[in-house]
């Protein structure tokens, strides 16, 4: 219940954000929102020497569209992106999702960028980037640099990200205008973590699939990229036999754990479900 | 461990205190400050009996450290009446409706409505429900809870509380 | 009592917010202003905080414990472990069930999370930094999970204290990890009821490990005053005399020097009635250090050491004639205790009142045994609502008669019925020894059938089978029946004690002059509204408005002896003592009214809140005027004053019932459930304060429906717990749990001065098996019988699997 003693620092700008996190030993982390890692300190399954908080760098807000791009600052929050009226005619899979993260008061203080950045594997916002496919924007003592969401994560709490890059911002092209989109999220009740889900983002022409994209959260060490079950029902009318097809596909590529939600069987049968029960959505969703 | 000075407003006052930068801003505020009507009833930030409201937001301050807030604007139950002693809907209502009876969800419960309700001034049940599911009750299974949360939001909004059948 | 029937009556008596009237609650003007008074809101002067290292093993010697570190942290005082307790014999203390306990682990730990040491600091803060630094060694053991393993011959020893004990608090011991035995009934009849049964079920029904997780967890402040020799406790205490007793007992400190104060409390669920480790070792730091020390554990801690409940498994037989009446009932209980027995239960009942497993039906022969074991678990076992076991009991006969009802063919509504103890059977004599004060279950079960329109309701299920079999929906529909009788108000000092006190409770009321009045009683409410609705017994007893009267609990220097509040006896027990001083009361009342208008006693008739001349009734005195002539104008020969004390010694338990329906949807390719309606009809006699009652009801089922849907406690194979932090252990929040429709009837008890039976566990017991049954219904029709709880997704999805139904 008591977190350890760390030294705490405000930086006002990214560059002091960046210089204070590269002059520190691995033992520093910036902190978002801090509702992934203040719990973890409180059972002290983290223990940083130095906290480095956001709070005060404005570079790292806001929602904006950049010529093709939408841009959503690390540090817009779960609320934010809920309100934002640029996202729910845009990118309307992230509101949706959104509403599906934990409780009111997290929503109010939980990040985007905190919900992206660590590669914790039971965050829903990984696979709908995957999906999207999102860009991240890392500034680290070497300068920025740009790592696509798909090539980002490599196991549990393990990314492409240096112990020095903080993430500033995600870039996503958005989909057409009329595009189907859902996320369907199993879970044992408001707040917890996802027993599986999946996200879709599919395009329709003349009433058949002609792009699909597939993430699912937390049925594997990482979010997964589904495409053997996204191509599953490209050129389908989305049909029994094509969602079928998709479910085994990500049931396929699925490997969870058993926790208190449910056994390995359990919820990797529960990906090809939400993966269905996502795709009959988005699908709907696309025919108006 | 070197402490540092948090200054924030609190119910309208300002109010300051020597913390480490790993104190929680519900121990700041029960231990350093004795304001003991936010509660804590978990480890882990899911029962949100610690819930404040810090400018305009629905917080739990077991989630926080108090060095987080500095600065901001700080509501807690305490600070729900008026001036003059006059209770707040929401704490006019949850006695009315019977939405409380150890009183232990109680403080964290109104502050969370009270934003809620500045979110939707006409909440439908189902609404209300959904925006209190950050609070955990294990008294009154949140019926008379929602009724206590209408009641208020009728007085607010100026119309006549109807009690509907759920 | 009669209700007044002409105009200044009825307006006086509204005036009383008495008996029957929905009034406001007294605690809400604190509680809704941050102004609640709870164990750790209060500060003393140079206050220490308490922390425990634990045990990360669940079977180890320990071989060395190193507190140098832990000690050497600025701000630390003292670290306590086994061997500092030794020296003032506090190492063990005695449970509630005549084992003992270990305070701090004493040469080994026997469950994963037990207290070894208790760190003493000057905040809690530094406590916790020093807790983690304590260097614990261990030589693992083999363990014991699970119980029906316990009895082996070849089960490792666990409790190595007792070993050699042949005997133990409850009689013989067949095994060293065998706590007890327990049976009642006629064993023969039984049996030879079974010998000759037209129709036979047997089932292993087994009701998991959960705790009552109440929000505030458990905490005290003890105060020890070395000039006074004097010590003063703080705590989250349901029983704050018994507490204050067991102190004197086993730390030899006198029991009038010994304080014990329960503030407010943030709900109890009996996971605050017994002593913990924490207030042994603070109050043991107090006289050491000479400081107020604090101990306040986190939800971790609650959740996965102080007291669970249930763990009982029960193989359920009922016998049967073809055409569906019950001939007798036969079950085998093995009951896991953890590594101590520390269930609190009165002395005499090692598995509580599971005698009631009889249920609302007229079994004619019954035999009940019950077997407890010890396993490297936490201690514990009667908690959360469970009235001693009833919980427990009710499910397996709940589900035992569904089991039964669908291998005779015949509904389950019709089933009950048909067995159901009538009307004109009261009192019963049930055939495992208890006499039943008073029922009507026939009313209540047709109220339930009609309010829910159940017959429609099967027509519908039917309908959606046809569908499901013909593959036009996924969904199951699945109707749950609970009709249950149990069991309250412990009890009758013939039967009844909490180590060697009777169980029995008190109210003390005094009447001041200006005619207010102040109310001290032995119970104490963690949520209940106590202040609020024994004020209104006392303002429909003796006419004084219940806003005149204070009501005080939890003080043991000012309360009167009582043994508190759990298992729903307040109301019969203390509620009935409230009754008795409040017509003591009224009685000498009534003598000074006689006098001052020079009449005879028999002359005067009470009018809601006055005496007035029978045939005469201008010539009144109402009970304010009698309070102040208390003070100075009484008979000659009587004392002034006006104020009574009674101790209640409750003739007989009693035993509140109801008929809950439950309709529910299930969606087999997740396991996901959906309760459509829920209907709850409970019969608690006589009701003081509606609005409470309903209160206390929608908690009870939301409790009731987590644990059947999803709570559990769980031991993996190496004794590491899970399931215990908010996480993972199911509390519904306000978008997961159903709407609530209660409805009531009135039986009163015959034996209670107000009729009143108690409520508060009821809907615990009702709910439970109500939901249970409603999911195993959704499933019977394909061909299952019984699937165990909890009924959350993944297990339900598991039966459907296991059924063929994801081909």
């Amino acid at each position: 219940m008591i977190p350890g003693s760390f030294d705490y620092h405000r930086p006002t700008s990214l560059s002091e954000a960046v210089a204070l996190l590269s002059s520190f030993d691995a033992d520093a982390r910036v902190i978002a929102g801090g509702h992934s890692l203040i719990p973890m300190m409180k059972l002290r399954l983290a223990t940083p020497s130095h906290l480095i908080d956001l709070a005060a760098v404005g570079e790292l807000r806001g929602v904006s569209a950049e010529g093709g791009e939408i841009v959503i600052g690390a540090m817009t929050t779960q609320h934010e992106l809920i309100a934002s009226e640029t996202l729910a005619a845009r990118l309307p899979i992230l509101r949706e999702a959104a509403l599906l993260i934990a409780d009111p008061q997290v929503r109010y203080v939980g990040t985007l960028g905190g919900n992206v950045a660590n590669g914790d594997p039971g965050n829903d916002m990984p696979a709908l980037m995957m999906c999207l496919g999102a860009v991240y924007v890392l500034r680290g003592k070497a300068g920025e640099r740009k790592v696509a969401a798909r090539d980002y994560y490599q196991g549990a709490y393990a990314t492409a990200a240096n112990p020095d890059e903080i993430l500033t911002a995600i870039r996503i092209a958005p989909p057409p205008a009329g595009h189907g989109y859902a996320y369907e999220k199993l879970k044992r009740k408001v707040g917890d973590y996802a027993t599986a889900a999946a996200g879709v983002i599919l395009t329709l022409a003349n009433g058949t699939v002609a792009t699909c994209a597939i993430g699912l959260t937390n049925v594997a060490e990482t979010a997964l990229f589904a495409d053997a079950a996204a191509g599953a029902v490209v050129g389908s009318k989305m049909d029994k036999a094509a969602l079928a097809r998709a479910s085994a596909a990500a049931e396929a590529i699925a490997s969870p754990a058993a926790d208190g939600r449910g056994s390995a069987e359990y919820r990797r049968k529960m990906a090809g479900v939400m993966t269905a029960r996502a795709l009959s959505r988005a699908f709907a969703r696309a025919n108006g | 461990m070197s402490k540092i000075n948090v200054t924030l407003q609190l119910n309208g006052k300002s109010v300051s205190a020597e913390v480490e930068p790993r104190t929680l801003l519900i121990h700041y505020l029960r231990e350093n400050l004795n304001v003991t009507g936010p509660h804590i009833g978990c480890d882990t930030s899911h029962c949100g009996a610690c819930t404040v409201d810090i400018d305009g937001k629905s917080v739990k301050s077991c989630t926080i450290f108090a060095v987080q807030a500095a600065g901001a604007e700080v509501l807690t139950i305490e600070g729900m009446a008026g001036a003059d002693g006059k209770l707040h809907a929401l704490q006019e209502g949850f006695r009315e409706m019977h939405g409380l009876q150890c009183g232990y969800c109680t403080p964290g419960m109104i502050i969370r409505a009270y934003r809620l309700l500045k979110e939707n001034p006409t909440p439908s049940d189902a609404e209300i429900r959904m925006g209190i599911s950050g609070n955990l009750c294990r008294c009154t299974g949140y019926q008379n809870i929602v009724k206590a949360i209408q009641y208020a939001a009728a007085k607010i909004n100026g119309a006549e509380y109807k009690e509907a059948a759920e | 009592m009669n209700a007044p029937t002409d105009p200044s009556a009825i307006e006086r008596a509204e005036k009383l917010q008495g008996m029957g009237c929905k009034r406001k609650r007294v605690e809400d003007v604190r509680f809704t202003q941050g102004r609640g008074n709870y164990v750790d809101d209060i500060k003393l002067p140079g206050m220490l905080h308490g922390d425990f290292h634990r045990s990360s093993r669940a079977h180890a010697r320990i071989k060395s414990i190193d507190t140098s570190k832990a000690k050497a942290v600025p701000g630390v005082l003292a670290v306590l472990t086994a061997e500092e307790l030794k020296g003032v014999n506090l190492a063990w203390m005695p449970t509630l069930a005549g084992d003992v306990q270990m305070v701090l682990a004493d040469g080994k730990v026997l469950f994963q999370n037990q207290e070894i040491a208790f760190v003493v600091a000057t905040d809690r803060y530094i406590a916790a930094d020093a807790a983690d630094l304590v260097e614990v060694e261990y030589e693992e053991l083999p363990v014991v999970i699970d119980p029906f393993k316990a009895m082996d011959a070849d089960a490792p020893v666990l409790r190595e204290d007792i070993k050699d004990k042949k005997d133990g608090a409850h009689g013989p011991r067949k095994h060293y990890n065998h706590i007890f035995n327990w049976q009642i009934g006629d064993k023969d009849l039984t049996d030879a009821a079974f010998g000759k049964a037209e129709v036979a079920t047997k089932d292993l029904l087994s009701y998991q490990r959960v705790h009552p997780c109440p929000l505030e967890t458990c905490q005290c402040l003890v105060s020890f005053d070395k000039i006074k020799g004097e010590i003063t406790i703080y705590g989250t205490f349901q029983a704050p005399h018994v507490i204050r007793t067991v102190v004197a007992l086993i730390a030899g400190l006198p029991e009038h020097k010994i304080h014990v104060i329960s503030p407010d409390i943030g709900g109890g669920f009996g996971n605050k009635v017994g002593a913990y480790p924490g207030y042994i070792c603070s109050a043991v730091a107090s006289i050491v250090t000479g400081l107020p020390v604090k101990w306040v554990e986190d939800r971790i801690e609650n959740l996965s050491t102080t007291s669970f409940a249930r763990d009982y498994h029960m193989t359920t037989e009922i016998a049967a004639t073809r055409d569906g009446r019950v001939t007798g009932l036969r079950v085998h209980i093995l009951a896991d205790h953890g590594a101590f027995d520390a269930c609190a239960d009165p002395s005499k009942w090692p598995a509580g009142f599971s005698n009631i497993v009889t249920g609302s039906y007229d079994f004619p022969v019954a035999h009940l045994s019950v077997d407890g074991v010890y396993t490297n678990k936490a201690p514990g076992g009667v908690a959360y609502r469970c009235s001693f076991r009833v919980t427990e009991v009710a499910y397996a006969i709940e589900r035992a008669m569904d089991i039964m009802a669908q291998k005779l063919g015949i509904d389950p509504v019709d089933f009950r019925v048909k067995n159901f103890i009538t009307r004109e059977q009261f009192p019963y004599q049930s055939a495992l020894g208890w006499e039943y004060d008073s029922g009507d279950y026939h009313t209540a079960m047709q109220k339930a059938v009609e309010a829910t329109g159940y017959r429609k309701l099967r027509e519908e299920q039917k309908a959606k089978q046809e569908a499901f079999k013909r593959g036009e929906t996924r969904d199951l529909m699945g109707i749950g029946v609970a009709f249950f009788t149990e069991i309250v108000g412990a009890g009758p000092s013939k039967n009844c004690d909490i180590l060697g006190i009777a169980m029995f409770d008190s109210a003390e009321i005094r009447v001041h002059p200006t005619g207010r009045a102040l109310g001290r009683m032995g119970s104490k409410s963690q949520g209940q509204g106590h202040e609020t609705t024994w004020a209104q017994i006392i303002a429909t007893e003796i006419g004084i408005p219940a806003d005149d009267i204070a009501i005080e609990e939890g003080n043991t220097d000012t309360a009167p002896y009582g043994l508190g509040t759990y298992g729903s006896r307040s109301t019969p027990v203390t509620g009935a003592a409230i009754a008795m001083a409040a017509r003591k009361i009224k009685a000498k009342a009534q003598m000074i009214a006689a006098f001052m208008l020079e009449v005879h006693e028999g002359d005067l008739e009470w009018d809601v809140d006055r005496f007035r001349v029978k045939g005469n009734p201008e010539q009144f005195k109402t009970m304010t005027q009698l309070a102040w002539a208390a003070y100075n104008k009484v008979p000659p020969g009587m004392e002034p004053g006006l104020e009574a004390v009674s101790y209640y010694d409750p003739p007989n338990m009693t035993y509140p019932f109801g008929a809950y329906i439950c309709v529910m949807d299930i969606d087999v390719d997740t396991g996901v459930h959906k309760v459509r309606r829920f209907y709850a009809l409970d019969d608690c006699g006589t009701r003081i304060n509606p609005m409470i009652i309903e209160g206390q009801v929608h908690g009870g089922l939301t409790e009731g429906y987590a644990i059947a849907m999803g709570q559990e406690i769980v031991y993996d194979a190496m004794g590491n717990v899970s399931g215990i932090s908010l996480m993972d252990y199911f509390l519904p929040t306000a978008v997961e749990t159903p709407i609530w429709e209660t409805d009531y009837t009135v039986t009163p008890s015959p034996h209670h001065p107000i009729g009143a039976k108690g409520v508060g566990e009821s809907p615990n017991v009702g709910s439970v098996p109500c939901f249970a049954n409603a999911v195993n219904d959704a499933f019977k029709f394909l061909g299952s019988t019984h699937i165990a709880m909890p009924h959350d997704n993944y297990r339900v999805w598991q039966a459907a699997e296991n059924l063929g139904l994801h081909k």
